[in-house]
């Protein structure tokens, strides 16, 4: 067993977990935040994207030992005081889900992108999702609401 | 997709990893576990412990001295792909490392984990044996010729630990790869490089391990563009052969690739003066 630390959504969490523990499974199981998907078992899907310091990760190829000391946002930390972030108010918007197991992956990956690069143009919104599938929508609308996200958010900026 | 069982330990200096390589059995080491971790879940690797480095301040730098750029092993991909100093210096390898996976394996990999690892179809390895790099551990100094001896393998030993790669800045330099459209590693990446030590020509993704193509480094000294090598055909025997692409595929891409890679290289502007 090892003690990890970690502050999700901001509040912070202390445990003893089996050192095997997928950072998933400590966020779904131990917290019970299961907006944070399994989609594959090969690192490749991004259902399973949450920020880690910021930054996009796949938590389903990371130990919670690992991230221990780190912060931590989950989809169910986009939204502030019941508003939706301009991210998820977007994909609402522009129809960029269907069955939405992928949404959470793609709405954090998508915050992430438009922090790193605010003026996303199309081919640049489709090769940041190389992470990212979709069985669903085709990408389209995806796309669309991400553009519209970016352009929201550097106007309110 | 659970691993096996195993314990963790993070130590703070490269002692202390030292230390507990030394001393913990069957013990392997952590960085991004990019390679390590997807292996583990589908339980092809049961390390007894893993000593993750990537913590590790001292294994964390991107520093220039003279001719040449020296990455810190713990040094993770993004990291490279925004250095404004690697842009500039060798700009074929930024570019490299900007298109290896996605944005969050971006955000974990490490260049020690990519080059110890020596994937077949990792992209680091191409650069690391055209630039003509030098690899450091906490033992010795490794010449890129003498480290890639096999399909993931090295010349590393079980209890050394990949300290930092020094890359040699190119008079000029170009990569292109095509990738696997489904998992982004090279189906084949060809990485040529006008060197003070000569024109260097790396393939990786085609065979089990990178290679060099010496009648393309002959053909290229003589003149350096993409004519030059067009009409060298590499052989397909002991090619790669899966259900992504033949050998013969494989061998026709790497002669595609390598135009390619040259003409990226006369447009480059980096350099030691770049
Ligand atoms: C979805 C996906 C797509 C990817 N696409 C690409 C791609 O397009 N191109 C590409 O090149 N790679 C790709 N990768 C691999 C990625 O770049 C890995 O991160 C990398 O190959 C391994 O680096 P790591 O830091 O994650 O190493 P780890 O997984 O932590 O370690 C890998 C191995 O190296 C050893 N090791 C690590 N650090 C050291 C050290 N300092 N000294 C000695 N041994 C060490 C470990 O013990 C282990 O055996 C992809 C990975 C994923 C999951
Ligand atoms: S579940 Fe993490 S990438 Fe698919
Ligand atoms: S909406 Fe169903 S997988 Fe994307």
């Amino acid at each position: 067993m090892t003690g990890v630390r970690l502050t999700v959504n901001g509040s912070t969490h202390e445990a003893d977990v089996e050192d095997r523990t997928l950072l998933v499974h400590f966020i779904r199981e131990n917290l019970r935040l299961t907006g944070t998907h399994i989609g594959c078992d090969t690192s490749q899907c991004g259902a399973c994207v949450v920020l880690l310091d910021g930054r996009a990760v796949k938590s389903c190829t990371m130990f919670a030992a690992q991230a221990s000391g780190s912060e931590i946002v989950t989809i169910e930390g986009v939204a502030k005081d019941g508003q939706l972030h301009p991210v998820q108010e977007a994909f609402r918007e522009h129809h960029g889900l269907q069955c939405g197991f992928c949404t959470p992956g793609m709405i954090l990956t998508a915050i992430d992108m438009i922090r790193r690069k605010p003026q996303l143009d199309r081919q640049t919104i489709r090769e940041e999702l190389e992470g990212n599938l979709c069985r669903c929508t085709g990408y389209h609308n995806i796309v669309n609401a991400i553009e519209a996200a970016a352009r929201t958010m550097a106007e309110a900026a | 997709m659970i691993p096996y069982p195993f314990t963790y330990h993070r130590p703070n200096s490269l002692a202390e990893a030292e230390a507990l390589l030394a001393r913990l059995p069957d013990a392997k080491l952590l960085a991004g576990g990019h390679s390590l971790i997807p292996a583990m879940k589908l339980r092809l690797a049961s390390p007894a412990a893993l000593i993750d480095i990537s913590r590790i301040a001292d294994l964390s730098f991107i520093r220039r001295a003279g001719d040449t750029i020296s990455i810190g092993a713990a040094v993770r991909h993004f990291e490279v792909a925004d250095s404004e100093m690697v842009h500039k210096a060798i700009a074929a390898l930024a570019s490299l490392v900007e298109e290896i996976g996605d944005p969050a394996v971006r955000h974990m990999g490490t260049v020690g984990g990519s080059v110890a690892n020596n994937d077949p179809a990792a992209d680091y390895p191409a650069a690391v044996l055209a630039l003509g790099a030098t690899i450091r551990t906490n033992q010795r100094s490794i010449s890129a010729d003498d480290f890639f001896t096999g399909m993931f393998s090295t010349a590393l030993e079980d209890t050394e630990i990949l300290t930092a790669v020094d890359f040699p800045i190119p008079k000029r330099a170009g990569y292109v790869k095509f990738a696997n459209p489904a998992s982004r590693y090279a189906m084949v990446g060809v990485f040529v490089a006008e060197t003070a030590g000569g024109v260097r020509v790396a393939i990786t993704g085609a065979a089990p391990c990178v290679f060099r193509s010496s009648e393309m480094e002959t053909a290229l000294a003589q003149s350096f563009a993409p004519d030059a090598v067009a009409s060298i055909a590499i052989r397909p025997e002991g090619m790669n052969s899966d259900i992504h692409g033949s050998a013969e595929y494989r061998a026709h891409l790497v002669t595609v690739l390598a135009k390619r890679a040259v003409a990226v290289a006369l447009r480059s502007s980096g350099g030691p003066h770049g």
